[in-house]
């Protein structure tokens, strides 16, 4: 097991041994982005990937889709080993990633068609996944005439009618205002509660974290490496203004605020040299 | 007309009260209200261009011979018509005052040319996008293709000019060939930027739903790259239009470039300036039917993107 921890037989939804990922390894822009991650995640768990931006922990989540691969170690989800991409393991972007020229259905049911499922059944998944998102009404809409908080509940509806095991989201909410992304963590664990889902969401934002993770992995500025794994054992929905998470929040701040400033050193010199 | 032009100036909330304006005005008031400053400014700026010019004849600064202005050369339209005679006078036996009137005659080379570019854009667009997919597609295929593509992009389409005559004689045949050759090689290259800028987040989601490499070019790149495509091609438009004058120029029979070409042989400044009123008509007729089959096909964009606003 990746981390060390024990389960209870069950193999995990994720497991990562000694992952490493080297961009454009053996050029003169090669840089490391990822080291010696070692990372299990249970089935249903709910982790947040927190760390600085550049810190590689994007790069982990495209390594676990089966979008790269990594320069060393290995991942397997579920006991077998990731070699590519699929449907079970669904990604979810920053920006939106909706097809323009589909609509709303067509948009939810693209896994489906891919598949050759007829178009009747299709409709019918896409309207039961709209329906736990909230969206039945935005059914025949465009993307482009939804506001930025519903493309996203658009996107985690495409997802979930792929039945995903893992739903790996990459900074999902960080292009929202600030109420809408509050909005959009409860009706995500909503969501999570009913699908029963790993999620694995990669995150800046220490709030965000701590709403709504059963542990968060915090990562180190470049080459990514995990800190610290920080369990948060409490009911949800949370109240963050309670000690208990203040005081969480005042721990993870001093284990980011090094790899801030490091990150942000690194950065300079680059520009200087760069 | 009146009435029309009283409503367009007059209260807006008067206008558009029930029953004040027949249904059958209403199309066309919406139409002159969204196009008419457009409409206006086009032909301002014509009749400013147009006004300088007969300005300058009048001024006597501009030779009558050499730039006869606009009301000269489009005035005696039945005699320019008469250059455009479309009947084989040149073989053995056949009345030269036979063949088409010459509104027909003008007609005809009108259409000629422009089915010329028409066949030679098609054909283009077609195996140019077929290209630049498969370039793309198979990397083997790629490289040993697309460096030659490379090469032969920048070489100008009049240097073809011998080859579509050693290949295709006379008649349609080098004139579409010249066309073709003129816009496949950018159009090809064209193909490759574009679907080397598809954003990679619709790759990725494509292929973490699953689909396969061909159904990630069917269902996600073609698509994406559509619009730009069309964009392109609205740009070698006018490309098309200037070669096939050229190719038109070496005995195709007849076509606007021949008449250009009779008109330089004989001195005849008139049929010059006439003839190129009639290709730029043409190519702006040409480019707002791009423009409405664009927003026909594109209605997922927005106004304004991918080039549908612009000219």
């Amino acid at each position: 097991m990746g981390d060390g921890r024990q389960l209870n037989g069950a193999a995990p939804a994720v497991s990562c041994v000694g992952v490493g990922k080297i961009w454009n390894a053996g050029s003169p822009r090669e840089h490391e982005a990822l080291t010696d991650i070692a990372l299990d995640i249970d089935p249903g768990e709910f982790v947040v990937l927190l760390g600085p931006s550049g810190c590689g922990k994007s790069t982990l989540l495209y390594l676990i889709a089966g979008l790269e691969e990594p320069t060393s170690g290995t991942i397997s989800a579920h006991g077998e080993p990731v070699t590519g991409p699929a449907p079970e393991r669904s990604l979810i972007f920053q920006e939106t990633s909706l097809f323009p020229w589909l609509n709303v259905w067509q948009n939810v049911g693209f896994g489906l068609s891919v598949r050759g499922v007829p178009t009747e059944q299709r409709k019918e998944t896409a309207r039961q996944v709209l329906g736990r998102v909230g969206l039945s009404d935005a059914f025949e809409k465009r993307p482009d005439e939804l506001s930025g908080g519903m493309r996203q509940r658009v996107a985690v509806a495409r997802a979930l009618a792929m039945q995903p095991k893992v739903l790996l989201m990459d900074e999902p909410f960080a292009a929202l205002d600030v109420q809408t992304r509050v909005k959009m963590q409860g009706f995500l664990l909503d969501v999570w509660d009913v699908s029963k889902a790993s999620v694995l969401f990669v995150t800046h934002h220490i709030d965000e974290a701590i709403a709504l993770a059963d542990r968060v992995v915090v990562f180190t500025a470049r080459p990514g490496r995990i800190k610290a794994i920080v369990p948060i054992d409490l009911p949800r929905p949370r109240d963050l203004t309670s000690p208990a998470l203040l005081a969480l929040r005042v721990e993870l701040t001093a284990l980011l605020r090094d790899e801030v400033d490091r990150a942000f050193a690194e950065q300079e010199s680059m520009s200087v040299t760069g | 007309m009146t009435a029309t032009s009283v409503k367009i100036g007059g209260d807006r909330k008067v206008a558009d009260a029930p029953g004040f304006t027949s249904s059958w005005l209403r199309p066309a008031i919406d139409f002159i209200r969204q196009h008419g400053p457009k409409l206006g400014w086009g032909l301002l700026s014509v009749g400013l261009f147009a006004g300088i010019w007969e300005l300058l004849w009048y001024l006597g600064i501009a030779d009558h011979r050499l730039l006869p202005p606009p009301h000269i050369f489009l005035g005696d339209f039945a005699g320019q018509a008469k250059n455009f005679n479309t009947a084989k006078r040149w073989e053995i036996g056949v009345d030269p005052n036979s063949g088409p009137t010459p509104l027909m005659a003008v007609i005809i080379t009108m259409a000629s040319s422009t089915m010329r570019v028409l066949a030679g854009l098609f054909i283009a667009a077609i195996t140019s996008l077929c290209m630049g997919v498969l370039i793309r597609y198979y990397g083997l295929f790629g490289k040993l293709v697309l460096p030659t593509v490379t090469l032969l992009a920048p070489v100008s389409p009049v240097a073809w000019l011998p080859v579509a005559i050693f290949l295709f004689g006379i008649g349609n045949g080098p004139a579409i060939f010249m066309v073709f050759i003129a816009l496949f090689f950018t159009m090809t290259l064209a193909t490759i930027t574009q679907i080397d800028s598809v954003n990679r987040n619709y790759i990725n989601v494509g292929r973490t739903m699953g689909a396969s490499k061909r159904q990630i070019y069917t269902r996600v790149i073609l698509p994406a790259i559509l619009p730009g495509l069309l964009v392109v091609l609205r740009l070698n438009l006018f490309g098309a239009w200037m070669v096939v004058l050229v190719a038109e120029a070496t005995g195709v029979g007849y076509g606007l470039g021949q008449i250009i070409s009779m008109a330089r042989n004989t001195f005849n400044p008139g049929l010059v300036y006439f003839t190129i009123v009639i290709i730029g008509l043409l190519g702006f007729t040409f480019d707002f039917g791009l423009r409405l089959l664009q927003r026909r096909v594109l209605f997922w964009l927005p106004k304004g993107e991918g080039g549908l606003s612009g000219g």
